[in-house]
Parts: C-alpha cells; structure tokens; sequence
C-alpha cells in the first residue's frame, strides 16, 4: 500500500546516494518536481534512467547528482542540445558522466522485461549499428524455435522509479491519462516508486484508455501540483515550449545555469514556491 | 532565396513532402521531418496517417508540434498507445510504410549519424542519440531521410553508425535481418539522391531550381554518382508555398 506523503519525506526516505533512478515520462508528465527536490536534497552519484533525458535531468546532471546515465535520446526537443549533459559528457563538468547508451526500443523493451521479472527483453534491432560495441547490456540472443538472432537487453530495474500523473486517491491509487509513455513499465519494474500528482482526490473516476496503477504497486505518492512543468499535463496545463526554448540560453553558460538553479531551485521550498517565482518573471 | 521567393529550406520540405503518398502511413521524426510530413497532409496527402514515437497514431495536429508528445497530437490522434507498444506492435510488426528521418551525418550508402562527432569515449560534439531512429530504418517498408548538404554532414566515414541504411553495401540488410527495404530517397536543400538499386550507393537524381550539378557535388564529402539525366525539381507552387508558411508551431504564430 502507497503511503500518501509530502514529496520532500518521499524523497529523504526512498533515494539514496548511489541508487539507480528513473524519473519517466516521454515528453509528457514529466516529474520536473521530483527532480527539483533530489536537487534540493543533495543526492549525489546517482545512475539516472530514461529514454528522453531532457531539462530536468539536463538540471540533475549540471547540479552534480548524477555520476551515469543510461538513456536513448537526450536533447532539448524541438530545439537543439542538452548543453549540461554535453558539457558532463565532452568535459566531465562538474563531474564525468558515464553513459549506457540504447535506442528507444531497446529501452522500452529493457523495461518490459524488468517489468515481467525477466533478465533480458529482446527485440529486432541494433544489427548493423555501432551501439552494441560501446553498449555492455546489449548483446544477442538466438531464438531456440526459427534460429534467427535477435538482439537483447539487460532488464532495467531500478531502485526507484519517479513518475508525475493527474490523480490519486487517498488510498495511493494512481490514475493517469494521454500520452503515457513508459510510466508503468518503469514502476513495476523498480524495487521502489514514488508518484507525484497533481491532485489527491477523494475517488477516481474511471475514464476509458487510462492508466491505473494499483496502491499496492506503489511505495508512496505526493502531491505535487505543477509538478510536471515545463513539461505538461493532459486535462490541466500545457506544455511551456517557450521554457523549453529559453533554457537553451539558461543552461548554455556555467555561471547563468548555476545562478538560475540556486534561485529556482535550491532557494525555493518546493513546487509552489517554484512555480510562483515563475509566474513573477520571465523564465530567464 | 530563389527568384520566384522561396528558400532552400522551403524546397527541401516541399519536395520531401512530395514523396509522400496519400494514404500512407508514416513514422515521423521531429524537425524537419515533422515539417514536411505535416505539410504533404495539408497539401496532396489529407490522408496520410501521422504516427510519433510518443504513442500517438493518426495525429492531426493543426499547428506545428514544438516535441514528439505535445498535447495535441495526443488530442487529435486515432489511438494513443504507451511507448513499448509503439515500438514493439506497429513499428517492429512491420505495419509502418514509411519512416522519416533526420540525421547530423550520412555516408554513401545512407547510414546515419545520430550519436557522436569524434570519438565515442572523447566525443567533440555529443549528439543526443539514436531514439527511435535505428528500428524505424530497420522495420518502415521504405525510409525518407532530410538534411541539410554540406561536407560536414555528406562523409567518407561516418565518426557513429547509429542507424543503417545499405549497410556495406549490396545484401547488408538482407543479412542483418533488417526487414524494411531501406532509404529510398535522401532528400536535401539542393536536391534528391536515390540508391542505385544494385550498388546501393546514393546518386544524385534530382537537384532543385537554381542548383547546379557541381555544387552538389562539393557539398558531398565523397565522390558522389550523378545520374545520367539528371532532373529538375518541379519549383514550388503558390499552394504548397502558402500551406509550409502556414505550418508554425505556437511559438512562431505571428
């Protein structure tokens, strides 16, 4: 059973130094939140999981927390670089970053596995490309019915999985809607879960095409309100492309991207805080 | 700009969009591809069916999508389904026609460069990475690449091979198992290069309204096959000029 808790309990009890995280979501629901408070924490030497690392692991990674990263896509979508992720990885800034690099699907199917409690997932892919030389967990498999090889993926399994959905109960069941990316692979494959939302409500009203996740599943939820922006969330607010867009300026230079987190991020209690400074100025 | 006012950029999409056929389904990378994609709908394509590595099958987004999951596309699409199963029932069950790609480098026979400029360990320039890309050129029937020409992006050797399109060349993708037919046309600001079909290796077909045969050529790091007759891209027409200026993300809007 999920216990309902504040974001920053969650945190303090759930994440370690050290620990392997994946905080999902692709491009939608993004637990931006969540993010903030490992910041705010400290966490440092964190292996960090997810198919699209964009601003909030961009974030991570520049403020120190994260020591690798095993990822398919990591950019700014629509608009170019990670420019912390490319700092850590071109200059080891502020710390080396190591990297586990797959494809989409490879990672999807990397989290099915660890999901069904499977070692490997497999897949037709990677053949032909440079990925399997630099890639530890990928490798090859022969089907023992047709022969044919096929590739294969470590499963991924997390000690904890973060995800951001529209609603709870107060009972820790979880209900989330529109694009839902990996979310519930990710969950059930990790050892621990937290789920921020953007709302704790007395009942959950079933909507056809959901994603329900279970109490049961679930080690705690936290209401985060705005806890997905910049990204967004489906039936509450939409995506802030133009932060997208001005964090390319933000985070292309050390010292403005050190001043914006210590401002944004690290001065601000949490999520309410954050989005109301937000809300006084420009996001630069 | 060309004498008749469009730009190059505006006649890469325009003639990428022009590979499109209606009816067909399309795995759409974000970019360019999205661009001209979008603007083949809105022009000879109305029924082409839109798919983004998000999830979201038959989107019909009436701006420009800024990210492969912005809200709209998840509003107006046929089926939103979750990310394992984009990849593993549609792409990789063969149901996809075309892919739609772009890429920082290619080789002559249409590999692509998505990861690394330099070397993987001590990268100069860190790409953001393969994605969706390897499997869709692995499993979309046929694949459709966009970019921009020059000797940086048109190489000898490429410093990554993210995504494979002829391999080394003839039965490469037979023996891979790859089971998409690969790229069938390379679509770039100054024209179209298709794979000859028995060596694989891209060729210029098609160069667009004010280019010359030699400027593609020295905009290709190696020594690139012309066609022997070698076509004029059709210039632009008023409708499709004022359908791609009307593609704007909501950023853009005026």
């Amino acid at each position: 059973m999920a216990e309902v808790v504040t974001l920053r309990d969650a945190v303090a009890e759930l994440v370690a130094d050290g620990d392997t995280v994946a905080l999902e979501g692709f491009t939608h629901l993004i637990p931006h939140a969540a993010g903030h408070e490992l910041i705010r924490q400290r966490r440092r030497g964190l292996t960090l999981v997810r198919l699209t690392p964009d601003v909030i692991y961009d974030q991570m990674i520049g403020m120190g927390c994260a020591e690798r990263m095993i990822f398919s896509w990591g950019g700014n979508p629509g608009v170019g670089s990670l420019h912390r992720f490319r700092d850590a990885v071109e200059s080891g800034w502020p710390v080396p970053l190591a990297i586990e690099e797959h494809s989409h699907a490879g990672m999807a199917a990397a989290y099915a596995a660890g999901a069904a409690n499977l070692p490997f997932g497999v897949l037709r892919g990677y053949a032909g490309t440079d990925l399997p030389g630099h890639t530890a967990s990928a490798g090859w498999v022969d089907c023992p019915f047709t022969g044919e090889r096929l590739a294969a993926v470590r499963a991924l399994r997390p000690d904890v999985a973060i995800v951001h959905a529209q609603q709870a109960d107060r009972a820790g069941n979880v209900q989330l809607w529109g694009i839902s990316g990996v979310q519930k692979e990710a969950v059930l494959a990790a050892r621990r879960s937290i789920v921020t939302v953007e709302e704790l409500v007395d009942e959950l009203a079933p909507r056809p095409g959901a994603v329900v996740i279970p109490t049961w599943v679930v080690t705690a939820v936290a209401e985060a309100p705005g806890g997905a922006h910049p990204s967004y969330a489906h039936g509450y607010y939409d995506r802030d492309n133009r932060f997208y867009t001005a964090w390319d300026a933000i985070s292309r230079d050390r010292e403005r991207f050190t001043a914006w987190m210590q401002r944004h991020v690290l001065d601000t209690a949490d999520v309410r805080e954050y989005a109301a400074l937000l809300r006084e100025g420009s996001p630069a | 700009m060309s004498g008749d006012g469009h730009t190059a950029e505006e006649m890469m999409a325009i003639a990428a969009a022009r590979r499109l056929r209606d009816g067909a389904n399309c795995f759409v990378g974000i970019g360019l591809p999205s661009r001209a994609a979008n603007l083949a709908r809105a022009t000879h394509a109305p029924g082409c069916v839109l798919i983004y590595e998000s999830g979201t099958i038959g989107a019909k987004p009436r701006q420009l999508p800024l990210s492969i999951g912005d809200g709209e596309l998840a509003e107006t699409a046929d089926l939103v389904v979750s990310v394992p199963e984009i990849f593993s029932y549609w792409l990789q069950g063969g149901r996809i026609d075309v892919g739609f790609l772009s890429a920082a480098q290619i080789d002559r026979y249409a590999n692509l460069n998505s990861t690394v400029i330099g070397e993987y360990e001590h990268p100069r320039v860190r790409l953001p990475g393969g994605g969706g890309a390897p499997e869709i050129a692995a499993s979309c029937k046929e694949t459709l690449v966009m970019l921009r020409h020059s000797p940086r992006a048109f190489v000898e050797r490429l410093d990554f091979r993210t995504t494979v399109g002829y391999g080394d060349g003839p039965g490469a993708r037979e023996r891979l198992g790859l089971q998409g037919r690969g790229v069938s046309a390379v679509i770039t600001d100054l024209g179209v290069l298709e794979p000859n079909p028995a060596s694989c290796e891209l060729v210029l077909r098609q160069v667009h309204p004010g280019v010359e045969v030699a400027d593609v050529v020295s905009a290709t790091g190696w020594p690139l096959q012309v066609a022997e007759r070698v076509e004029v891209s059709p210039t632009p027409t008023g409708a499709e000029l004022a359908a791609l200026r009307a593609l704007r993300t909501a950023e853009e809007q005026p």
